[in-house]
């Protein structure tokens, strides 16, 4: 193909995503847009499945029944999740195979977030309420999104993590009706938790250097900076009504803009977690491959007898 | 053959427990493994499996709970008691060692457990009727699960079948201690409530025998089987799970979460 029939197909393209069409896996696309969305997406089904660690971590001392079973619940939307969006990341020419060793070798990203410990059983309620939170303010977003497979994924995602918003909002809120020790609790989750979610957002506007060509493609609709004023907005309430204090003296409503001020984000501290020293960076990856190595004679023996089922099928069709 | 008497309210709050201890402690053995697995599917699946015992659980501890009443609830239950209290066969908290074990263990308590469900549906306890139905489908779906897995194990590769060997040489003796009635479970099956559980003896090693011939693997010759857990006396392995599952419970007491 020369240089000309790949500009007008590229213009066809260009015109079909500003008209909200969906790009599906075997139209043309730029090289560019399929590469760019196999690193999105997979970095997003890699946060899927290294966010089932914190939380997984309080499966086994999660304090009730009832709690216990809508944490693993939660932990399985998330493999649901990781899932689909393999899956998605598949359909434009890669294998999951070749994804996990991307995430395994360190040469893949997923949300830093998940580098931070979970300490108290509050912390799965703070997860639930700011993470997911924060996540969905990301995901609604999305579904939007040019590409086809990964806008449908989302639409089920977003499903399911309002629900697990409202659940760890509501853990919270239990807690914070509860005795001292456990309104304590809630109160040093959010202390911890609060910064690290704002970070999740992703740099500054003006050190954001993707951003333009994310929005043409409709992989963002909003900037990092819009969305991160929002999620303060509709958290702030939030926090106030069950009697949470955020942990940032300059927070405060500016009546001019209409918006909550608030203070600013530790850099350093964002840009040694994505480098690699945040609290649990190396442990998170080390369960991820530990999971991998121990499960390799697994996945082998699984394909070893389905080939073996394979030559008992055509032996017997022969016969 | 005409009923016995009903048991006694304490005696049937009892029965139903020590049917659900060995779901709660199987249940609480998957669910730490969630994120863990050898892929996401294996994962989904065990976690899926995890929740249909805790589902049980919950039906089995609420209805004991209203039958012991004194402020009994499911969590005062699953978390507030001694080790000795806990009624669970010792095949359910043996560790997880590898997939091998998980799937020989899941296995081996799959069978017996749908065996069980099988007779608990004719009980003469209406609820424990009710729970039964509801439940025998979910234990059907993990016969076949943890069957499929045995199978692929077993007839994969050398490594595989060997894993898969070492794991059923291991767990085989404890595949025996839930067929010896205790005082309990004999008073709630001559009452109609609870099932002939020596009768479950033969059906149970046909169907492990047909699985495992399909899987290329063999029993162990000259088994001493293991028990004790009915009786409240387990393994080693059991403190860490209970101290660990009871940890919230015990450090804050009598707070609502």
């Amino acid at each position: 193909m020369n240089e000309a029939q790949t500009t007008s197909l590229e213009e066809v393209f260009n015109r079909r995503i500003d008209a909200e069409e969906k790009i599906e896996p075997k139209d043309w696309m730029p090289e560019k847009y399929r590469k760019t969305h196999i690193r999105q997406i997979s970095q997003h089904a890699h946060s899927e499945i290294v966010g089932m660690l914190p939380e997984g971590n309080w499966i086994s001392r999660a304090p009730t029944l009832r709690r216990k079973v809508a944490l693993l619940a939660k932990v399985q939307d998330e493999a649901g999740h990781g899932l689909y969006l393999y899956s998605a990341a598949e359909t434009l020419g890669i294998s999951r195979d070749e994804l996990l060793d991307q995430l395994h070798d360190g040469t893949a990203k997923y949300s830093s977030i998940f580098n931070y410990p979970t300490l108290t059983w509050a912390d799965i309620g703070a997860i639930g309420w700011l993470v997911d939170g924060a996540a969905i303010m990301n995901q609604v977003a999305l579904i939007n999104t040019s590409y086809g497979p990964y806008s449908r994924a989302m639409v089920r995602i977003c499903k399911e993590e309002s629900f697990h918003q409202r659940q760890g909002y509501e853990i919270l809120m239990t807690l914070m009706k509860g005795t001292d020790e456990q309104r304590a609790m809630a109160q040093d989750a959010l202390d911890r938790w609060w910064w690290p979610s704002l970070m999740m957002f992703g740099p500054r506007d003006d050190e954001s250097p993707n951003t333009a060509q994310s929005m043409r493609w409709k992989l963002k609709r909003k900037s990092n900076d819009e969305l991160r004023q929002a999620f303060v907005d509709q958290t702030v309430p939030q926090a106030e009504l069950i009697g949470l204090r955020i942990p940032d003296p300059a927070l405060c409503w500016n009546e001019e803009r209409g918006h909550y001020d608030f203070g600013e984000i530790d850099w350093d501290e964002f840009r040694q977690v994505v480098q690699g020293n945040g609290p649990c960076n190396r442990e998170r990856l080390e369960a991820r491959r530990a999971a991998h190595r121990n499960g390799t004679w697994v996945r082998e023996a699984a394909l070893a007898h389905a080939a073996k089922q394979a030559d008992r099928d055509s032996l017997r069709k022969a016969i | 053959m005409t009923a016995a008497a009903a048991p006694d309210t304490r005696t049937l709050a009892d029965f139903v427990i020590g049917m659900a201890d060995n779901d709660l402690i199987l249940a609480q053995q998957l669910g730490k493994l969630c994120g863990h697995g050898p892929n996401l599917e294996t994962d989904i699946a065990l976690t899926n499996i995890s929740l249909d015992l805790f589902g049980q659980v919950r039906s089995c501890f609420q209805y004991a709970a209203t039958l012991l009443g004194n402020g009994a609830t499911e969590d005062t239950i699953a978390f507030l008691r001694k080790e000795h209290e806990y009624r669970n066969v010792l095949l359910v908290e043996q560790p997880s060692l590898d997939f091998g074990h998980i799937i020989v263990r899941q296995f081996l308590y799959d069978v017996f457990h749908h065996l069980l469900l099988e007779r608990l549906q004719f009980s003469a306890d209406e609820t424990i009727a009710a729970i039964a139905r509801k439940s025998i489908k979910e234990t059907a779906y993990h016969v076949r699960f943890s069957a499929d897995w045995l199978v692929r194990l077993g007839d994969g590769n050398d490594e595989s079948r060997a894993r898969a060997q070492a794991a059923l040489d291991h767990l085989w003796p404890y595949a025996d201690e839930w067929f010896l009635p205790t005082a309990v479970e004999s008073a709630a099956a001559a009452a109609g409530i609870g099932a002939d559980l020596p009768s479950l003896r033969e059906p149970y090693q046909r169907k492990v025998a047909a699985v495992l011939r399909e899987a290329t693997l063999e029993l162990p010759a000259d088994t001493h089987f293991r028990k004790g857990g009915k009786q409240g006396i387990h393994t080693e392995h059991m403190g860490y799970i209970l101290a660990e599952m009871q940890s919230m419970q015990r450090t804050y007491p009598g707070m609502q979460w």
